[in-house]
């Protein structure tokens, strides 16, 4: 690996697609970093927590209730309102398949 | 486009990309005797499983279905079957049907011969005798379309499904174009995506194969939920979570990835050969190293592409896995345990067709006898066979 400095860069898998994944490390509030779109569009976007390589960030104002969306479908529902910027996972979300309580 | 591979070639006409001795035991009972043997022969391979005895008899068939097809691999050129003598396991029906496919077969029994150190010495003279029929054989030129290629992921994190399964699901596009046959699995990780699956089955989602996906998730999950719990805090993993894999809608979403493009043929079930299929096939399997590893060795593949993104360093006896690692980071770490770096996808530096072409390439080499970097390291002792009733 180059010794260049790691872009701070967040995937977007689908347009359709309400999350980017952020690929850089130690991420903190405050932060920006650049999202980079299923059509090779770039923009930068203010992360308003502390996100782990790997872990996913809100596109846009996600309401309590609403589908989280990645590959274009939905991996859960949001557990409480997510502003855009805000760190997306298991605290905030919830899975919708494979419960018995549904 | 005239692509070849150097491969042992079978009675059956099938070419192996390894020439190896199986020790097959009948039972968990019969691997103590099955390791010593093992251990003291080159050339050989053991099928340590913890199955055989004790079991209902639809899942004793299983265990015999299962290690028939492992025998008739093209990547096993013999077999030493060891049987302890009061198994469950149809020891006749299994030695018959090894037989049947013209590898030379021996069978010792340790009841039968006297105990632990009389079946040991039985069982070094056969696998000796056995290795040294077959180790002469000279590999010869295979078209491509002899190719049966399984495919996984594990130890997956948000890369997986990013960068190493779009790796896989190229070569899965590639293989099934030049008339090879695809097997993936991991019915666990079809939930939340089998609609996508069934609506690439050939003949719809409301045709035959459509309605089987849907049916293998709908028993998958019933099967978790018939013990009163449900899969979160199974799967996705704690490694997952960890790894930014928030559901297993998320972790499915990622997985089914690794499977391509092309329409989806039909569904194998866990013990099954596969003989005239070609093009992309799912296997009902678990996601479980152990037990997918042995069904797609079993199905016959001489190997498999393995995406991983936190690092999953097994492989399985009789079938070289090639690594694929989508994390950047976790290929520099573990740089002894994986084979390609899709991590450059994620960072910028290749594209998916670059890393595709380039593990594609890998897949030949291996095909014709190099090393993985698992097989190198032995790391291939775990494996079981996936049983559905309890233990009795």
């Amino acid at each position: 690996m180059s010794e260049k400095p790691e872009a701070r860069i967040a995937l977007q898998v689908d347009e359709k697609d309400n999350t980017a994944t952020i690929f850089a490390d130690d991420i903190r509030a405050g932060d920006t970093v650049e999202i980079r779109d299923p059509q090779g569009g770039r923009h930068t976007l203010t992360v308003l927590s502390d996100v782990p390589y790997g872990h996913k960030i809100a596109l846009r104002d996600i309401a309590r209730g609403e589908h989280i969306i990645k590959y274009g479908e939905s991996i859960g529902a949001a557990q409480r309102d997510i502003p855009a910027g805000d760190y997306v996972h298991v605290h905030n979300i919830a899975a919708l398949r494979g419960r018995g309580d549904l | 486009m005239g692509y070849t591979f150097s491969g042992y070639r079978r009675p059956d006409g099938r070419f192996g990309s390894r020439n190896l001795v199986a020790i097959i035991p009948s039972v968990i009972c019969a691997n103590d005797v099955g390791q010593a043997i093992q251990r003291q022969v080159q050339g050989t391979v053991g099928f340590f499983h913890h199955q055989g005895c004790c079991q209902l008899p639809s899942d004793l068939r299983r265990v015999t279905d299962t290690l028939i097809s492992l025998g008739r691999s093209p990547n096993v050129a013999a077999a030493l079957i060891v049987s302890l003598g009061c198994e469950g396991t149809d020891v006749d029906r299994l030695q018959a049907e090894l037989e049947a496919t013209g590898k030379p077969v021996r069978r010792i029994g340790i009841q039968a011969l006297g105990g632990t150190s009389r079946a040991i010495q039985a069982g070094i003279d056969a696998a000796q005798e056995l290795v040294m029929a077959v180790s002469g054989q000279a590999r010869e030129t295979a078209d491509i379309s002899n190719v049966v290629m399984s495919i996984k992921c594990g130890a997956s994190d948000t890369t997986s499904g990013m960068a190493s399964n779009c790796v896989i699901g190229y070569v899965a596009d590639k293989l099934v174009d030049l008339g090879a046959t695809v097997v993936f699995g991991e019915t666990t990780e079809f939930l939340g995506g089998e609609h996508i699956l069934a609506w690439r089955a050939v003949g719809g989602e409301d045709g035959p194969v459509g309605r089987k996906i849907y049916q293998i998730v709908d028993e998958m999950e019933k099967r978790a939920m018939a013990l009163g719990e449900d899969m979160r805090g199974g799967q996705p993993t704690p490694g997952n979570i960890a790894g930014g894999l928030s559901s297993i809608e998320e972790k499915s979403l990622g997985a089914i990835v690794k499977s391509g493009h092309r329409p989806i043929q039909g569904v194998l079930e866990y013990p099954q050969f596969v003989t005239t299929e070609k093009g992309l096939w799912i296997k009902d399997t678990p996601g479980r190293e152990p037990e997918i590893l042995t069904a797609m060795a079993a199905t016959g593949a001489q190997l498999m592409l393995f995406s991983t993104g936190r690092g999953a360093p097994q492989g399985f006896p009789s079938m070289p896995v090639l690594k694929i690692c989508g994390n950047p980071h976790t290929f520099e770490r573990l740089s002894h345990d994986m084979d390609v770096n899709a991590g450059r996808i994620i960072t910028g530096e290749a594209s998916i067709e670059e890393v595709g072409e380039e593990t594609f390439q890998r897949l030949l080499e291996v095909l014709s006898g190099a090393m993985t970097h698992n097989e190198a390291l032995s790391y291939f002792g775990s494996m079981d066979i996936f049983c559905l009733g309890p233990v009795i």
